[in-house]
């Protein structure tokens, strides 16, 4: 159990069985009134935000939420597989919690997993991978703009927006945060 | 409390030049109105037991003061017509952008004023205030300029019917009293100017003498500028057994929310009973102030802490 005064950016609490986390908060003190902690929160399932104000007398439930490295083994047909690199223990993931993120999914690459009530709610690849160009247009040499983009697939079919210079085979680094076109590493 | 502060040392040192000119002005514009300067204790026997405040304890049977209020009556009733005075006050766990612990407290009294006669004092020292750091009384909020020569007034009752759509005494009696203050009212007051917000709800001023006009109200007033509280006034209670009853009031809700006990303000008790003379007395967070006058968004700009 949290109290009220504990609260604080940042901080991650539970509201009828859903995990929030608290986004801005602020003291506020009307004169000769009683405190009260103005919080803004995002709820880690869905992202939907809310505002909710507390008084100093609330309690406010913990969510049994951990944060663990594991690392990506495979995909066996139904869920992404990874794996404790401690434990060895594996942890079947649905694609659902892992979107578009699943198509910058690289074998023995170490996640960042936030499990809470022993699901995993949201999954952080490493910020960059590199993937090679599947298809696309043939590039145009020497055209260096990175301003203007043609459409490429990596090897699992996703579509990236990326420099017209880029040629099938190519090798490119991608965000995985955005899912978009950071850099060539090297050419066909 | 810690050492957090958001601002760069070139703006603190700005700031702390404007806080001490203000000091400068707000002390020559009380020492012009005929005020004189009073100092009395920071470390204290018995704090005024207040429902929502808590005090700092100082070692046993000790506690920093909380506002210099009781201390000040006790003034008012030996016969020191008109004081002020400039100095610390703590309040234990509020801490926030426009809260810290220890603060600055202005308070002044002044025997045989009621608290109109206060506001419109208060109004013309925040306008010199002003004047006093941009040469004019006019100040910058965001992008909104705001004449510190209009003032209003608004009742608590208006103000919680207008932005909240509830009167106040319901809001009052569903405890929903200081949520829709500060999520509704508050972020409207003071934006054309001054706001006195006054006449509260009876059981929101412990400190305060009925109004004569409406028992439902004492005679209290907040004053507002851009939606931020800078001060508070009463019309002084007088009534040594009206006081007694509030306070053992308050320290029932004290002991039943586990909060600190205090002594009883004997030294308090007995100045009501030698005789308060009819009075209005206010208290202004000096900081805040500042704050208003400098753009600050933050009390550590503008205070050292």
């Amino acid at each position: 159990m949290y109290s009220a005064s504990d609260l604080k950016k940042g901080l991650k609490i539970e509201i009828d069985g859903a995990p929030w986390q608290i986004t801005e908060f602020e003291f506020c003190k009307p004169g000769k009134g009683t405190a009260l902690y103005r919080c803004r929160m995002k709820n880690l399932i869905t992202g939907i935000g809310m505002e909710k104000t507390y008084r100093p007398t609330d309690k406010i439930d913990e969510p049994n939420i951990e944060e663990r490295e594991m690392y990506y083994s495979y995909f066996d047909g139904h869920h992404y597989v990874f794996s404790d690199p401690n434990t060895y223990e594996e942890m079947a993931v649905d694609a659902s919690v892992l979107g578009d993120k699943a198509y910058f999914l690289i074998e023995n690459s170490l996640c960042n997993f936030v499990i809470y009530n022993d699901e995993p709610i949201e999954i952080t690849l490493p910020t960059f991978i590199e993937k090679e160009i599947v298809e696309t247009e043939p590039g145009v040499r020497g055209d260096t703009a990175t301003n203007v983009t043609k459409p490429a697939k990596i090897d699992n079919g996703y579509e990236i927006q990326v420099p017209l210079f880029i040629n099938q085979g190519d090798i490119v680094k991608i965000d995985t945060r955005t899912g978009a076109y950071a850099e060539r590493v090297s050419k066909a | 409390m810690s050492r957090s502060r958001s601002v760069d040392t070139e703006t603190l040192l700005k700031n702390l030049r404007t806080r001490s000119a203000l000091l400068r002005a707000v002390r020559d514009f009380f020492y012009d109105g005929g005020f004189i300067e009073v100092e009395t204790p920071v470390k204290i026997s018995a704090p005024a037991p207040e429902e929502h405040i808590e005090s700092v304890k100082a070692g046993q049977g000790e506690f920093l003061r909380t506002s210099p209020e009781l201390a000040m009556k006790e003034l008012l009733s030996l016969g020191v017509g008109k004081m002020f005075q400039i100095g610390s006050a703590f309040r234990a766990g509020e801490f926030g952008r426009k809260h810290r612990e220890e603060f600055t407290i202005l308070e002044y009294y002044a025997a045989d004023w009621d608290y109109r006669r206060l506001a419109a004092f208060t109004a013309e020292m925040f306008c010199r205030a002003a004047e006093t750091v941009t040469g004019r009384s006019v100040i910058l909020r965001g992008k909104r300029e705001i004449d510190l020569r209009n003032a209003e007034f608004i009742t608590v009752d208006e103000a919680f019917r207008k932005y909240a759509g509830i009167s106040a005494f319901d809001a009052d009696r569903n405890d929903t009293f200081d949520e829709l203050m500060v999520l509704k009212v508050e972020p409207e007051l003071g934006r054309g100017g001054i706001t006195f917000l006054c006449d509260y709800p009876a059981s929101r001023a412990s400190l305060a003498r009925l109004s004569a006009s409406d028992p439902r109200v004492a005679e209290r007033w907040e004053v507002y500028v851009d939606g931020m509280e800078l001060g508070n006034a009463f019309g002084e209670l007088t009534d040594g057994t009206e006081q007694r009853r509030r306070f053992s009031q308050a320290q029932a809700f004290r002991r039943a929310h586990g909060m600190l006990e205090y002594p009883e303000p004997e030294a308090f008790y007995r100045a009501l009973d030698r005789g308060l003379p009819d009075s209005g007395g206010c208290a202004v967070g000096f900081d805040r102030l500042t704050m208003l006058l400098t753009g600050a968004d933050d009390i550590s700009q503008v205070r050292f802490c």
